[in-house]
């Protein structure tokens, strides 16, 4: 990626103030209005230089200066990007490999997929037929979208109409970073405690699409799907949510459905 | 908090300042961020740079939803879930909460 200085976005404000002129709204701390009184009195009249500055800079600022860049790429390119976020081992891999052996036969796919070590999973996602890329993060518990422009400069893309993102195995960090992605696919899966939602609540209320994975066992692992939905309701009332088993395929074919969604109608 | 810290060091080099006094970060109650943690990274990120010694004030933000049905909006103020008070239905449609920002910088 390029390095130059992020640009500031677009709603970026700043009203410089000089000395005592502070307008309504925009009086000084005690500390400084104190410091401020002190160099008006020694200085000269209006020599002073002290300034308070109002501005409205998102901290996350050039990650999401990055993501957009990112998401008008995808959009220029007719690309459904779709980042899946979950705990490590809820079936994010499992699910796309099956996705790209039958949904990647007749849409072509592409993967980027991040790890802290190991190109493991990226081994299992290779597909002659779909373009994958390993991301290895070195011990950082998210993805950015530097990474995300990184990884998607080092595929070929020709043809390809949906772009997963198999973020790194964690509920808590991923939710702050933009990737530029369309969807944001959150994994739950039955193994996981149905109160996970409410525990973790977050990432969930970020969803776009919420998967219950693994629901072949639910009932085997005493895991009460009623209540889990009812907790994903709760916190996500704005996301869809389709229950799925990669093993039995019970939910597959409407996750599709929803990949088919994404493409552009011609 | 790496990240505020450069957007303030950035400020302080664009106006030429010696000396940064206080900071206002924006953070809303939704943010997952922890202002006990922010202030604790503070002081370490801050150690060496005009900022130093700067007082960081929070200044919260509610968390706000907008209810479909009463097409209004209304405060969450329990946590995560967002019930309309007046219909009792939920809302997925957060209109504040979120935010995560850098509002105000005092220096000279």
């Amino acid at each position: 990626m390029n390095s130059e200085p992020a640009t500031p976005a677009e709603d970026f404000q700043i009203h410089p103030l000089s000395g005592a002129a502070a307008r309504p709204g925009r009086q000084l701390s005690a500390p400084l209005s104190a410091e401020l009184a002190a160099t008006l009195a020694a200085a000269p009249a209006g020599a002073a230089s002290v300034r308070a500055v109002d501005l409205r800079v998102p901290l996350l600022e050039k990650n999401d200066i990055l993501a957009e860049r990112n998401r008008g790429y995808f959009l220029g390119r007719g690309l459904a990007a779709l980042n899946l976020v979950s705990s490590p081992g809820a079936g994010k891999t499992t699910l796309l490999e099956r996705t790209l052996d039958e949904f990647g036969r007749q849409t072509r796919c592409a993967v980027v997929v991040g790890d802290l070590e190991t190109d493991n999973d990226g081994m299992r996602l290779h597909r002659p037929h779909a373009p994958v890329a390993q991301i290895t993060t070195g011990g950082t518990c998210h993805l950015d979208a530097s990474m995300i422009a990184r990884g998607v400069e080092s595929l070929d893309l020709d043809g390809v109409k949906v772009l997963f993102i198999e973020n790194v195995g964690n509920l808590v960090c991923p939710a702050s970073f933009d990737l530029g992605e369309r969807v944001r696919v959150v994994l739950l899966s039955t193994t996981e405690g149905e109160d996970k939602p409410l525990k973790y609540p977050p990432i969930f209320k970020s969803a776009d699409l919420v998967l219950l994975t693994k629901v072949d066992v639910a009932d085997a692992l005493g895991f009460r799907r009623d209540v889990a939905v009812a907790n994903i309701q709760r916190i996500a009332p704005q996301a869809r949510l389709i229950q799925l088993s990669t093993r039995s395929g019970e939910g597959i074919a409407e996750w599709y459905d929803f990949l088919r969604g994404l493409l552009p109608s011609r | 908090m790496e990240s505020a810290i450069d957007a303030v060091l950035h400020q302080a080099r664009v106006h030429q300042a010696q000396r940064v006094h206080r900071i206002v970060l924006r953070i809303g109650t939704l943010a997952g961020v922890e202002p006990d943690a922010l202030r604790f990274a503070f002081d370490v990120v801050t150690h060496g740079t005009v900022a130093a010694g700067a007082e960081l004030a929070i200044e919260s933000v509610p968390a706000q939803a907008r209810c479909a049905t009463c097409a209004a909006d209304f405060t969450i103020t329990t946590g995560f879930i967002a019930t309309c008070p007046r219909c009792g239905q939920l809302s997925g449609d957060l209109r504040s909460g979120r935010e995560l920002e850098l509002a105000r910088i005092e220096m000279s």
